[in-house]
This record gives structure tokens, sequence and C-alpha cells, in this order.
């Protein structure tokens, strides 16, 4: 069981705000779906087989890609060729 | 090439955009109006995964499916609703307003495809593109009484299309009969270099009705708790329709089932959890205001563009994650989505494909379901093929109620053929 706090930890990590009247039903809800989740205490521990797993990698080329006017056509506000985000610190 | 002039009446709420002319060129599809999930990036029209954050972002590139498509000329007629980033059962999660069921207006024509299914069963474009993280094309492909198919994992690239869990998720093709959907998975799975999880496994097949001598297998658990006693009763039908034709029916049974369920939320809102980060404010859709500083600004922007579905999945997946709780759910998620994808290549190594009922139930009634546990675990008999990544196809088998039901069909990967076939097989034998 996660406490109306620890959702609002969570809600703080994952950089979105949980109005403060929906915290109680939020968080009766997310403990219903965990306590479904706990169903996974069933499964066999046995460790997964690699297989045949392999990364897809292939090589360094330059392609065309979108020119700068372009990609920079979507986002809000840029400044001398940079997206302009809100200050970080 | 030329102009397809769209003028159809959307009654179900199908599209979020349409767009009145089309142009379109020459090929397989030369003029055919094709309606596109709007979570697949289209150049030039707005594409918003029927959510707020992206509302007014037009995408400078297409997705490598809408490349194809309009290789072979289909006129893109417009972008359908679709519940939030993917996440739902019902498409009434869009925050453009749900998608009504076009057999019955008081009943939601499932989802997360919603706009697409009801777009193709209303008439209003015989072919549509959707996509399936969980069963999101197959539940309204059941719901509306079309076919939808969710291809093998990596037959059909992911590019282009706004990701919500890359591990799960493919783009498929709708349409009202099998012929169309096997007509437009010929032109929309080619390799993309631009996708390393695309392999290079062309479809190019005519559907064959004669299944004589194939084997279909059904789990029981197909037929468990849950599902509704007339809707298994349709699809038993329908199983014997194919014995009649003859095909061998073996039963058999997948035991990871009862797992399945809760392994794919919790790898689909871990994933979500990451994926969904990238909205904020700075290079998308509505502007995020500068002034504050970026954690105050972010959260409280995220908080009024994203819907109550989007973060209830949001929050799962990052507590999923997070120090801790990761081997108590993710790890153990993914040894039972391994687990999934080994009952599936046992049971499909002594038949050809398996099949039972799409969904549980038929269509609801609009806003019947509002517990958001009671929705998922209407997702149980789709998400084990997304966790084993082999194909699915659903196609209408009879009805309960007045509705639609699905037969679906499931086969082993990059075996869509068969999937179809059967399912070709089947729609011929009832026409």
């Amino acid at each position: 069981m996660v406490s109306e706090n620890e959702v609002e930890g969570i809600a703080r990590l994952a950089d979105i705000t949980i109005e403060k009247d929906k915290i109680a039903g939020f968080t009766d809800q997310f403990n219903n779906i965990l306590e479904y989740f706990d169903i996974l205490d069933t499964v066999d521990s046995e460790e997964i087989e690699e297989g045949d797993l392999y990364n897809v990698l292939r090589e360094d080329e330059i392609i065309p890609s979108l020119p700068q006017e372009e990609a920079l056509s979507t986002p809000g506000e840029t400044e001398e060729g940079y997206i302009k985000a809100p200050k970080v610190m | 090439m030329g102009v397809y002039t769209f003028g159809k009446k959307d009654e179900n709420n199908a599209f979020i955009t349409i767009l009145k002319e089309a142009s379109f060129g020459e090929g397989k599809l030369a003029g055919i109006p094709v309606a596109i999930k709007d979570n697949i990036s289209t150049k030039g029209i707005e594409t918003t995964c029927g959510s707020q954050i992206l509302k007014g972002y037009i995408p400078q590139y297409d997705a490598h499916v809408i490349e194809l498509l309009k290789n072979e000329g289909a006129a893109i007629v417009g972008k359908t609703n679709m519940d939030e980033f993917g996440m739902g059962t019902t498409t009434e999660n869009s925050s453009f307003g749900p998608t009504t069921n076009p057999c019955d207006k008081t009943r939601v024509p499932g989802g997360s495809s919603g706009g697409s299914a009801a777009a193709v069963a209303s008439g209003m474009v015989p072919m549509a593109l959707g996509s399936d993280t969980g069963g999101s094309i197959r539940c309204p492909a059941a719901f509306c009484g079309i076919v939808g198919l969710k291809p093998t994992y990596g037959r059909v690239s992911r590019y282009g299309l706004i990701a919500y869990s890359n591990s799960l998720e493919q783009i498929g093709p709708m349409a009202k009969n099998v012929s169309d959907v096997s007509k437009l998975m010929e032109v929309i799975s080619q390799p993309d270099s631009q996708d390393s999880t695309s392999y290079s496994r062309p479809y190019s097949h005519t559907p064959e009705d004669n299944i004589k001598g194939k084997k279909i297998g059904v789990p029981k658990e197909y037929f468990g708790e849950g599902v509704d006693a007339n809707v298994a009763s349709v699809v038993k039908d329908a199983l014997s329709k194919l014995e009649s034709l003859g095909a061998e029916i073996v039963d058999c049974s997948i035991p990871s089932m009862r797992y399945a369920l809760a392994a794919y939320y919790v790898t689909c809102t871990s994933e979500a959890s990451s994926n969904l980060s990238r909205f904020d404010g700075v290079r998308f859709g509505p502007t995020v205001e500068k002034k504050r500083q970026w954690h105050d600004e972010y959260r409280d922007y995220r908080s009024k563009y994203f819907g109550e579905e989007v973060k209830r999945r949001i929050l799962l997946g990052t507590f999923a994650l997070s120090a801790g709780y990761y081997g108590k759910y993710y790890a153990k998620a993914q040894v039972a989505m391994s687990n999934v994808r080994k009952d599936f290549l046992r049971v499909l190594k002594d038949v050809d494909v398996i099949a039972g009922p799409t969904m549980p139930n038929i269509a609801y009634k609009l806003a019947e379901k509002s517990d958001p546990l009671e929705m998922y675990l209407s997702d149980i008999l789709t998400v084990p093929a997304n966790l084993a990544g082999v194909p699915a196809i659903s196609v209408p088998c009879g009805k309960v109620d007045n509705m639609p039901v699905g037969l679906q069909i499931i086969g082993k990967h990059f075996d869509d053929e068969t999937v179809i076939d059967t399912a070709f097989a089947y729609e011929q034998e009832v026409a």
C-alpha cells in the first residue's frame, strides 16, 4: 500500500502535479492496481534466457536530415538557432 | 495524380482532423481514401495523439507507413480519434471527446483505435491504420464489426509512430474485409532502416480460403472467468465452422495468461513514463511559460495538458521503475513476458494458429466502465499476443444483443499469412 504522501512524491518524480482534491481518489485507484500487480509474485523467478538476442546496429553514415529551419518550426520559441526552454538553475 | 474530395459526414466523432481535399497518386491504392490514427506522424497535418499536449503540433516528416501509402497512391483523408496516447479500451479517454460506435451510438467503439474503427464501420473510408499496444486494433475491430490485424512485431516499421510503449506496439491495417486488410498490409510492411526493430520480411500474399488440415489450438484460458457466456457461445460456433471447413480443433493451455495482464500493464506504464517525458512544452504543442524554474513550470504544464489516464500510467510506471520496487514489478514483468512468449512458442509448435474471442464482452455503454482496474481487465484476451510479439487478427463472427463479436486468430512469428488465410476462410464461409 502506498500513502497519499508517497503518491505526491511519485508525482514530483514524474514532474506531474496532482490537484489536492484528487489525491485521495487517485491513491485508492493506485493501490487497487498495485494490489492486482502482486500476482507477479507468483511468477517463477528463473532468469530470462538470453537466447539469440543481439544489437541491431548499422554503419554510421551521413544521410540527409531536416534542415535546421524546418526542425525549429515546431517549438514555440527559438533564439539564434536554438530552442528556448525555462531556466533549470 | 488527382484530388479526392472527402465530403462524408462524421456522425461518430471518428476524426480529429478531416482533409476535405486529399491529393493522391498512382499505385496499388490509387485514389483510395485511407484514415490514419492520430498518433502516426503525417507531414503538414496536425498530429495530436488525442491529447491537448500536442494540440497544434504539425510534424515536419511522414511516418514510414505514410510514405509507403503515398508511394502507392493512397489519399490520406484525415486523422482519427483515439484514447490519449493510446491509453484506453474505449476511445472515451480522448481529449477531443469520445467516439461512438456506428452499430449503436450509445456504446463505445472500443479503443484505442476507436476512431479508425468507426471511420471504417460507418463507411466513411474503406481502410484505416491503427496501432495496437495491448489490443488497440483488435478491440475496436471486434466492437465495431470490422477486421483488424496486429502484425508480427517488427514486420511494420514504427518510425513516426509517436511512442507509448515501444516493445509492444505495432501499426496495423483495419478494413471491412480480410482482403482489404491484406492489401493494406502488403503496402505498409516494407523494411525500414530508420527503425532498428524493423525486419526485412515484406508481406506479399493473396488470401486463400483453403484451411483443410490446419490445426487450430483453442486455449481453455480464452473461455475462462470473465468471458461473457453469450460471446463464448458465438465464438464456439465460429470455431465449429472452421472445423467444418476441414480444420482440426485442438484443446490447449497457456498457463502464463494468469499474470499476463499485470506484466503488460507494468511494462507499458514503465515505457510510457520514459517516452512521455519528452512532452514538456518546449518542442511540441502549446508553449510552456519561460519565466519560472523548469520543474515548477514543467509539473504544472503537464498536469494541465495530460488527461487523468495518462497521468495515472506515468505515475504507475515511475513507481514500478523506482529504486526498491524495480525488482518487485518491472523485473518480474519481464520474466512473465518471457514466459508468455515461451507458452505461445510451445503451443504453436503443435498447431498452426490459436483461436478464441477477441474481447470478453460486446461493446460497453458509454461511461459504463469508470474504474481503471476494471477497464484494464477487459484487455485480458488481447495483451498476450503483444507480449509474445506474434500476429493476431480480429474478424467479425456473429452478434450478441445485435452487437458484433470478434473471433481472434493468433499465429506464429512472421506467419501473418496463415492468420489472414484462416480469417479469410471463415469470412468466405459465412458471407
